[in-house]
């Protein structure tokens, strides 16, 4: 009888089939339709991860390692695997209180969840970091990670160097996505001017994990992973120990030193004065000790040499001495008698020398710096047109023409391009007319309104060291890996105004008396001739709203030796007085240690005196002895503070 | 059977059916690759934990060997046995269900394991081949006219007792595979007319659950209405349709006003009422719809064809639940993509096939019933186990045939499997 209901076999098979082609049906769905669960999946189990390259290494003109790279290491927390935690050995350890480690780990949950790895420290101090390797089996949950960080072998060369930092959040928009927040990047100097070169490119690392967030291994073998190329490493002209022995004679004093290798631009040293070392804003209490550094009333951050403008002074006068032979308005021959005092202009100049024929020529006058053969060299300058507009306006183009009024386009951020009066300066303030060339006198022994900086001074005496040309200053000079960047980079600037050869030849005749019997025998080495110009600049500053005059910057500017010149200086220190007392002696041992490579035995108690001398104005003194004691409470505060909680906390 | 002198290999060979055996061995290694994918990891020391039993791979691999050594004792016995012992072995699995109601130990919110000697047993998915074994004994008395209600009445309680203990053992979903021998009833000829009822009653459940209660009135109402307008003509001659209708009509309102909040409030556990909301979207259970969900992710994220063996990433790093027991369709669907799982469901629909085609070929009304109930219960825990995976049925816990990890559930299939290639062997002799 059962065999009569066999057909119901078709229908049965009719069920299974059905059933299995709504499965398949679902399935086709599920897997080749929507496409959301590939997605899904994805985010769920792939992690991308940003594999930072190490930074470009960078090396001085002697291949010496100057710049590096280190590990320091974070604290790092999972909060989900923190398990019996001795809370208060792990803040001992850290050197913070029970109260902040509460919430350090609750605004750590807040952010990032408990199943993500956060920061809790970063970049421990060495001894921190060996008392909580020692002690992180005791920690479940709590990780050592390591971190690269710049390392400076040679304490020196801050400015230079510049730091890195977390960038901001203009950066990270402005760079497309390259940047995100947390990373680190290039904030002045050499970090800042060559980030790209020194950043390298990221890589991107495929990472599988598993429900509970643990990476479980690379994603597909890391066919889909980029590697990180690793930055370039940068080589520089500077010479670090040059730039070491600049720092010491600088030490105790405001005050630049800028030295260029005239053949090629590069700059050898380049100091700025005061200084820090740069690995105090690379690792631990970094913050702290920036935010020090930025209330320093004597502004350590500010790159001197390239941001700080002042008058040259007589400085200044071999350039007038160059103007005025090519315009034709004197000969070397010609000769002011000076009594110590200019008073052709009713206002009278005063000149540091008095003796009868210290002006007697132009080999003379520059020699012993007359300031009344100058002024009167200037206006003949400036009325050679019968017209100071016209007069003044040819002075302007020289003086730019020698790179002054202009940024020189070194490769460091931040140079200041300080300042050449021209006309319109002068009509605004005259008015149209009511001047001439005795209004602005001054300005042929630089002084009054013209500035420059310590590197458009010293690139001054490349050019006369060159007889007529300059390579734009640089610090950098190569790229690992980018041949063509010392041609591309390597740009000439010959000067318009086409000074003879003897007239440069003249004013390096006349630079060199100055060292030999002038102003700077104080400068002179055996063996090697220099060329150079002391300079003493008039300066004023504002303390408690009224206009003070403060003693005299000193300054000198040189080049040797004279017959192949090697290197350009030029040497400034704030209110320290004459040109020959403090800055001819700097240039002069900087000259000799960068020529002979050390300093002669009969130099060194001039070396001693000068860098133990300490000509840190006595305003700026004061105002360092204010922030120190403001200091000193601020500390004895936040002192008090730390103690507090952790006595009513700790049972 | 004297006549006959035959070596162990000739006593097995003639008449086994081969393409079982292959589809069988082809599942048990697509399943044990599968759990193998879900623990693997890189670099692992394999041969120790092959050694160890320490990780489910191997275990299973264990349960495999067992199985397949009781499947070997199956082939060797008189086929004559299985009749013969079908109703002992009923009462002995009864009785064991029973041990477990007392002796039983609570494992995942269900009291249905036993403990013996450190494994753990599931008497449930035993009883399946003892039931059905029984129920082809029953079937084929030669006294068991099966065109009357009592005969009908005795196998569906034959069906009923085992799952009714079941249910009381908190494992539903093992209990609902019992519906499953409903299929070789309707072979053996129970009305049509009863599983269209049944598929009706299913509809009417669902849209119960899912359309408000007051509108689905109305809809009945409006239907009853529409069906008496159109029928006017007829019920002068014939009042009794009229009566019909109404007492469909009111039964289905009563059935949705009444009858099934009553269940849903006082039959069903909570975990059951959130588990079939879930399955209908009414509702986020969040574990439930969680694993579902997972579960739909990690096959989905497949595609067309698969990431490739053990590439797989979510069936692989824990982000499905129960991975190698009830989920392990995943890893095919991930590591296989849409082509795999084609394949798979290939393998049982021609499997299913073949055993309806055994079950006609047989002389035998034992077998044949036997037969039938294999595929049913085959057909089932299939089209569950895998409509759970991908949100079409809900989560009810039941494994994938020789598929899924566990030494209880792939005991039972083997020997329910291989019994019937045991009779199909034979199927010249009739048995009873």
């Amino acid at each position: 009888m059962a065999e009569f209901h066999q057909s119901r076999k078709r229908i049965i098979q009719l069920i299974f089939v059905g059933a299995f082609v709504v499965i398949a049906a679902r399935l086709f769905y599920l897997q080749v339709v929507d496409i959301r669960y590939r997605q899904i999946a994805n985010a769920q189990a792939i992690v991308r991860k940003l594999v930072y390259p190490t930074r470009g290494i960078i090396y001085d003109r002697h291949g010496r390692v100057v710049v590096n790279n280190t590990a320091l290491y974070d604290l790092v927390v999972t909060p989900s695997e923190v398990k019996h935690l001795d809370t208060t050995f792990l803040c001992r350890l850290l050197g913070i209180d029970m109260a902040s480690f509460r919430e350090r780990m609750e605004k750590i949950i807040r952010r990032n969840s408990r199943y993500r790895q956060s920061v809790f420290a970063e970049l421990l101090p060495p001894d921190v970091y060996g008392r909580i390797a020692e002690n992180l089996y005791q920690f479940p949950g709590f990780e050592l990670v390591e971190r690269p960080v710049r390392n400076y072998p040679y304490p020196v060369a801050a400015h230079i160097f510049g730091y890195i930092g977390e960038v901001d959040s203009a950066t990270i928009k402005r760079s497309h996505g390259f940047y995100q927040a947390g990373d680190f990047v290039g904030k002045t100097g050499l970090e800042k001017a060559y980030e790209e070169v020194l950043r390298g490119q990221r890589g991107v690392a495929y990472l599988v994990r598993d429900s509970r967030n643990r990476i479980q291994g690379s994603y597909a073998g890391g066919i889909y992973d980029t590697p990180a190329v690793a930055g370039k490493n940068l080589y520089l002209s500077l010479d670090i120990e040059l730039q070491q022995l600049g720092e010491q004679l600088l030490q105790n004093k405001i005050g630049s030193i800028v030295a260029i290798d005239p053949q090629t631009g590069g700059i050898l040293a380049m100091v700025s004065s005061p200084s820090y070392d740069p690995n105090e804003l690379s690792g631990a209490e970094r913050s702290k000790k920036f935010s020090r550094l930025f209330n320093d009333p004597e502004l350590p951050l500010f790159n001197r040499p390239i941001q700080a403008t002042y008058p040259p002074g007589s400085t200044f006068k071999p350039v007038d001495a160059l103007i005025a032979l090519h315009e034709g308005v004197i000969t070397p021959s010609y000769g002011y008698d000076c009594r110590g005092v200019y008073l052709a202009c009713g206002r009278p100049i005063k000149c540091t020398e008095s003796f009868p024929g210290h002006a007697s020529n132009l080999y003379n006058a520059l020699a012993y710096s007359c300031n009344s053969y100058f002024s009167q060299v200037f206006r003949f300058i400036v009325d050679k047109d019968h017209h100071p507009t016209q007069g003044l306006a040819e002075w302007d183009r020289y003086v730019n023409d020698f790179g002054l009024g202009k940024k020189l386009g070194i490769d460091l951020p931040g140079e200041n391009s300080g300042y050449i009066p021209d006309s319109t300066h002068y009509n605004k303030i005259f008015g149209r007319h009511h001047w001439n060339s005795c209004t602005i006198v001054s300005l042929g022994i630089g002084q009054g309104e013209i500035t420059e900086t310590p590197l458009q001074l010293a690139n001054v005496m490349c050019i006369i060291a060159n007889h007529g040309y300059y390579y734009t200053p640089h610090v950098v000079d190569s790229i690992e890996g980018d041949p063509g960047f010392y041609f591309r980079h390597l740009i000439k600037h010959r000067i318009a105004a086409n000074v003879s050869d003897t007239d440069y030849d003249i004013v390096t005749r006349a630079m060199a008396a100055v060292v030999e019997r002038g102003t700077a025998t104080i400068a002179s080495i055996p063996g090697i001739t220099i060329c150079g110009k002391t300079g003493t600049a008039q300066n004023f500053a504002i303390i408690n709203g009224k206009r003070v005059e403060l003693k005299d910057h000193s300054l000198f500017a040189a080049f040797a030796p004279r017959e192949h010149p090697k290197i350009a200086i030029a040497v400034v220190v704030e209110n320290a007085g004459f040109g020959a007392s403090w800055a001819a002696p700097i240039a002069s041992l900087m000259i000799e240690k960068y020529l002979r490579d050390s300093i002669s035995t009969s130099r060194l108690p001039l070396l001693h005196r000068i860098m133990e001398a300490n000509l840190i104005p006595e305003y700026m003194l004061e105002r360092k002895r204010r922030l120190d004691s403001l200091n000193r409470i601020h500390d004895q505060l936040e002192a008090m503070k730390a103690v507090k909680p952790k006595d009513t906390l700790i049972p | 059977m004297e006549s006959y002198r035959h070596t162990s290999t000739e006593l097995i060979k003639p008449g086994v059916d081969k393409l079982l055996i292959a589809l069988y061995l082809l599942l048990v290694i697509v399943g044990w690759l599968s759990i193998f994918a879900v623990e693997h990891r890189a670099g692992e020391d394999v041969l120790y934990h092959m050694m160890h039993l320490s990780r489910n791979y191997s275990r299973q691999l264990m349960w495999v060997g067992i199985s397949m050594l009781l499947a070997l004792v199956v082939l060797l016995v008189d086929s004559r046995i299985f009749p013969a012992l079908a109703n002992l072995m009923y009462a002995f699995g009864i009785m064991l269900l029973l041990v477990v109601l007392v002796a039983g130990k609570d494992i995942k919110g269900s009291h249905s394991w036993l403990v013996i000697g450190g494994f753990q047993f599931q008497p449930a998915e035993f009883t399946k081949l003892t039931t059905n074994l029984a129920l082809a004994k029953y079937l084929s008395r030669l006294d068991v006219d099966f065109s009357t209600l009592r005969s009908r009445l005795i196998a569906i309680g034959l069906i009923a007792l085992p799952a009714a203990i079941i249910i009381l053992q908190s494992e539903t979903g093992l209990a609902l595979v019992y519906l499953s021998f409903f299929l070789a009833l309707y072979r053996e000829g129970l009305p049509g007319i009863i599983l269209i009822i049944g598929f009706s009653a299913i509809v009417l459940v669902l849209s119960s659950l899912l359309v408000e209660k007051h509108l689905l009135l109305i809809i009945f109402s409006i239907a009853a209405a529409i069906v008496i307008y159109l029928m006017r003509r007829s019920f002068r001659r014939h009042p009794e349709r009229l009566l019909l209708i109404l007492l469909i009509w009111g039964f289905c309102s009563v059935f949705v006003m009444q009858i099934v909040p009553y269940i849903f409030t006082h039959v069903l556990k909570p975990y059951q009422v959130t588990r079939i909301n879930v399955m209908l979207g009414k509702a986020s259970n969040p574990q439930s719809s969680y694993n579902v969900l997972q579960s739909k992710i990690a096959i989905g994220s497949g595609g067309f064809w698969g990431k490739g063996y053990l590439k797989g990433t979510q069936t692989r790093y824990e982000f499905v639940p129960e991975q190698s027991t009830d989920f392990i369709f995943c890893t095919v669907g991930e590591d296989f993509g849409f082509v795999g799982s084609m394949m798979l469901l290939g393998i049982y629909l021609i499997m299913l096939f073949r055993i309806i085609q055994i079950a006609e070929r047989q002389r035998s009304t034992f077998s044949r019933v036997y037969a039938y109930g294999v595929a049913g219960v085959v057909f089932f825990h299939v089209v569950i186990n895998i409509g759970m995976t991908v949100g079409l049925a809900p989560v009810i816990g039941i494994p994938l045939p020789w598929m899924s990890y566990g030494g209880s559930s792939m005991i039972t299939f083997t020997l329910l499997l291989f019994v019937l290639i045991r009779l199909d062997a034979d199927r010249q002799k009739i048995l009873r």
